[in-house]
């Protein structure tokens, strides 16, 4: 029993990772119908560049906005640079776009900052809490998950910028008919999107090491979570990527060893979807004849 | 007075097709002007084409500005509230919300203007915090007119708002967009398939068929035309 | 916000006259001329090369295969490699342990690969876009995983090591040149039962369910028969790629078969124009030759260059290199016959 709490418990550390990376495709995915592949991987680079930053002298929490700041900055000129001009042509084209990006950040990092496995440091002491039940690391983790989600809450409802960013999604010609500069609250959007991921990075790579493959299962993982909860919403998002988190901890522990373990989870979580096709929160994609 | 929107020679086209072929039309400041016609005439297009919404040539002026090669979104901060068919209200936001949107391009808080809608549309304030989705069609419509007023905006486009809705609610909604055109001061370009009811409230009229403008003047003589009578108004 | 994977089909043969001959005829010769010189290219270039295009051909295969399912009937597939894992897997174990020569392998990886798909494409009714792009890319990363532990059958981690192809004695061509001409052979066979049937009936009821399902639902199309076909012989097809790539390759092991791969294919679609039959073979040039181009403009960081080269050919050439040179030629045509019948223009009445 004891063990299963504590194995439920680190599967939610690890599934507010995958949430925050679910939450970020998400938010991608209902502004432009586009699943950004390269989510991890931007998320990825951003993470080097907290370590850099704080290999060269800076504390832990001012790297950390810092670099918050650059990939926020980042993600939005990506977005006006890299995907604007795919933005109405073909689906497939702007996968393509994104896979393609995909490779190039994950060979930029390794080029930049070799392939060697990297410590990265974690500001939360590594302690255990409540008789071994949990780690401080895990609640740390889980604590700043969910401060980055009360803010997100709060700015997309309290803003009138979330507002418009919220409209834009919706309904886009409507939304220039009031005003709103569409391809502005997308590239805001994307610039979210790549801080969120970098969050994710950052609380990640203690765990993991700092390498440039580092987020390419948690990509997975987190597509699978934001899909569970239904691709077009943020709440399934969340609540999909900690189910993921946990679902992955519990297989690994009492069912499978490491190797399959990734096969077995992705199927539980597709028999779901047999069952719930638009995923537990997502709409159904209403189709106009 | 000046026209306070002037379109000159206006041609409009989808892709390759070229849909309207150089039409003039005009909206008194404070007044009111009318496009009829059949469907597929051109009207809706015309609208689109002020909105930047399609590819035009020509000229559109607006309050001493041209509208051409304009982006939708900076037409619509220089006053132009254009309600598209079908209303364009964002069905996923409440109606607070809805409302909180078109005072967008404007500074400072819009409490007071929100007040203000509440007043000319009652309905919008009780239903403030319910979703824009579950209303009828009729408060659609008034919130999408409410929503496009929350811009404070010169010139007032309305395509076709008695669409789908019964009579007694196009008679209400009618009658508070002339109220708001006389209190406000605002412009209006209506696009109405009611010819009656439009003829009677327009100052001006345009008549526009398979993409020309083939009568135009004051709307008492357009709706005294025989011609216009047996085809449009139906006597 | 919604844009389906539309894309140009390939247009009919206008009635116009070129010369003399009409398109349809110049379209035989075209093709005749290309397809001599296909199979004279190996006996002018070196071995390795030959090695190269033969895999740009089974490329081509496995990307037709690819088309088809996402192209003509709009299901995405991101697990592809995983059916041409299969295919190669059933050519390998059938040579290995069996003893069955390989031209006798390719029906039995193309039944099985089938058989996968339809078993494959009968739950995917339920899922569209991204979802089946979930289902797919699990498929895909299970691959190499599953591969590696049914190693009784597959050989695990080490894979299995085949025999060397010989080509029939009397011929006097070694054997590279011997596969090339049997891939090809199997790629124009390919492509020929693929035009048929994407122009015809088939292809007409795959598009209509792309576009338009509802609509096509209610015009009486069977749409989770044509659904499930479209999924078979779409794996059919990368199937006996797969097999032929084993072949060919003289080796199959788990690595080769991995994420990457099925990644590769849906790239090789988008670049050749995922709704055309002759933009596989672009897609079977730009698998094969761009990253080893990639590592020659640059080796500390080839996948970079590799992934620029996608991002640049897409901001180019949105749906592709066959994709654009259908649009093009569909506007050529289209002008030509405006001018041909004269512009009418309608003057409304005027008072």
């Amino acid at each position: 029993m004891h063990q299963l709490l504590q194995q439920i418990f680190s599967g939610l550390a690890a599934g507010a990772i995958y949430a925050s990376l679910a939450l970020a495709l998400v938010m991608i995915y209902r502004a432009t119908d586009l699943v950004n592949f390269a989510q991890g991987e931007m998320a990825m680079f951003s993470t080097y560049i907290a370590w850099t930053l704080v290999n060269a002298g800076l504390p832990f929490w001012a790297a950390f906005v810092l670099t918050l700041a650059v990939s926020f900055l980042g993600g939005m000129t990506i977005e006006r640079v890299l995907i604007r001009p795919v933005e109405n042509a073909p689906v497939l084209a702007a996968v393509v776009v994104t896979i393609g990006l995909l490779l190039i950040f994950n060979a930029l990092a390794g080029w930049i900052f070799t392939y060697t496995l990297q410590e990265f440091p974690s500001p939360f002491p590594d302690r255990t809490m409540f008789g071994a039940l949990m780690t401080t690391r895990d609640l740390g983790v889980i604590g700043v998950t969910l401060v980055m989600l009360l803010l997100l809450f709060a700015f997309f409802r309290f803003t009138a910028t979330g507002l418009a960013m919220r409209a834009a999604a919706q309904n886009p010609e409507s939304a220039r008919l009031c005003g709103i500069p569409v391809g502005r609250m997308l590239a805001i959007g994307w610039g979210l999107a790549a801080a969120i991921g970098a969050t994710a990075g950052i609380m990640v790579a203690p765990v993991l090491f700092l390498d440039p493959n580092m987020m390419g299962g948690v990509l997975l993982y987190a597509f699978a979570g934001a899909l569970l909860g239904g691709i077009t919403s943020p709440v399934g998002a969340v609540v999909g990527g900690l189910i993921v988190g946990v679902t992955e901890n519990l297989v690994g522990t009492y069912l499978i060893a490491s190797q399959l373990k990734l096969t077995v989870a992705l199927g539980l979580i597709i028999l779901v979807l047999v069952f719930r096709p638009n995923g537990l929160f997502g709409t159904a994609i209403v189709r106009r004849v | 007075m000046a026209p306070i929107l002037e379109l000159r020679a206006v041609k409009a086209f989808y892709g390759q097709s070229e849909v309207l072929h150089g039409i003039d039309v005009a909206v008194e400041d404070g007044g009111m002007s009318v496009l009829l016609g059949a469907n597929g005439a051109g009207k809706t297009t015309t609208l689109r084409a002020i909105s930047g919404m399609v590819r035009s040539e020509g000229e559109i002026h607006f309050a001493g500005q041209r509208l051409e090669r304009r982006s939708t979104e900076a037409i619509a901060g220089l006053g132009v509230a254009h309600v598209p068919e079908g209303r364009g209200t964002m069905t996923g936001l409440t109606v607070e919300e809805n409302l909180r949107l078109g005072a967008y391009t404007r500074a400072g808080r819009p409490d007071a203007a929100m007040q203000r809608m509440y007043g000319y549309f009652p309905i919008l304030g009780q239903r403030r915090r319910q979703q824009a989705g579950a209303l009828s069609g009729g408060e659609q419509q008034m919130l999408a007119i409410a929503r496009a007023l929350m811009m404070s905006p010169r010139l007032l486009i309305l395509d076709e708002p008695s669409f789908g809705l019964a009579p007694r609610i196009v008679e209400d909604i009618f009658a508070i967009v002339e109220r708001i055109r006389r209190e406000q001061h605002v412009a209006v370009l209506l696009v109405e398939q009611n010819a009656a009811l439009a003829l009677e409230l327009a100052d001006q009229a345009y008549l526009l068929e398979t993409g020309y403008v083939v009568m135009s003047g004051p709307a008492k003589t357009l709706a005294d035309d025989p011609q216009i009578r047996r085809s449009y108004l139906g006597y | 916000m919604s844009k389906g994977l539309a894309a140009v089909l390939p247009q009919d043969a206008a009635a116009a006259r070129y010369g003399g001959l009409d398109a349809g005829a110049w379209r035989w010769i075209g093709a005749l001329a290309l397809i001599a010189l296909a199979a004279a290219l190996p006996f002018a270039v070196s071995n390795y090369h030959v090695f190269e295009l033969t895999l740009v051909m089974i490329y081509a295969i496995a990307v037709l295969g690819l088309n088809i399912l996402t192209g003509y009937n709009g299901q995405i597939s991101l697990g592809h490699g995983g059916f041409f894992a299969a295919g190669a897997y059933t050519a390998a174990i059938l040579m290995h342990r069996y003893g069955v020569p390989y031209w006798a392998t390719l029906p039995p990886a193309g039944l099985v690969c089938f058989a996968l798909g339809v078993l494959f494409g009968l739950p995917a009714l339920r899922f569209e876009g991204p979802y089946l792009a979930l289902v797919t890319l699990a498929m895909a990363v299970a691959t190499p995983q599953l591969l590696k532990y049914f190693d009784t059958w597959t050989g695990g981690q080490q894979g299995i090591n085949l025999a060397k192809v010989q080509p029939p004695p009397g011929l006097g061509i070694d054997r590279d040149r011997w596969l090339y001409l049997v891939v090809l052979v199997v790629l124009l066979l390919a492509m020929r039962v693929a035009a048929n049937m994407l122009h015809g009936r088939t292809g007409r009821a795959f598009v209509a369910i792309r576009d338009h399902p509802i609509a096509a639902a209610a015009m009486g199309i069977d749409v989770a028969r044509y659904k499930t076909l479209a999924f078979g012989t779409s794996t059919s097809l990368t199937g006996i790629a797969g097999a032929l790539s084993a072949i060919v390759i003289g080796f199959v092991a788990p690595e080769s078969f991995s994420l990457f791969l099925s990644l590769s294919f849906l790239v090789g679609s988008a670049v050749g124009g995922i709704a055309t039959i002759s933009g596989a073979i672009v897609g079977g040039l730009f698998i094969e030759f761009v990253p080893n181009l990639a590592n020659d403009i640059s080796d500390a960081a080839p996948w970079a260059i590799y992934g620029l080269a996608m991002l640049l050919l897409m901001y180019a050439m949105p749906r592709g290199v066959a994709g654009s040179f259908g649009l093009l030629l569909q506007r050529f045509q289209s002008r030509r016959a405006t001018l041909e019948e004269g512009h009418q223009d309608y003057k409304g009445r005027m008072p």
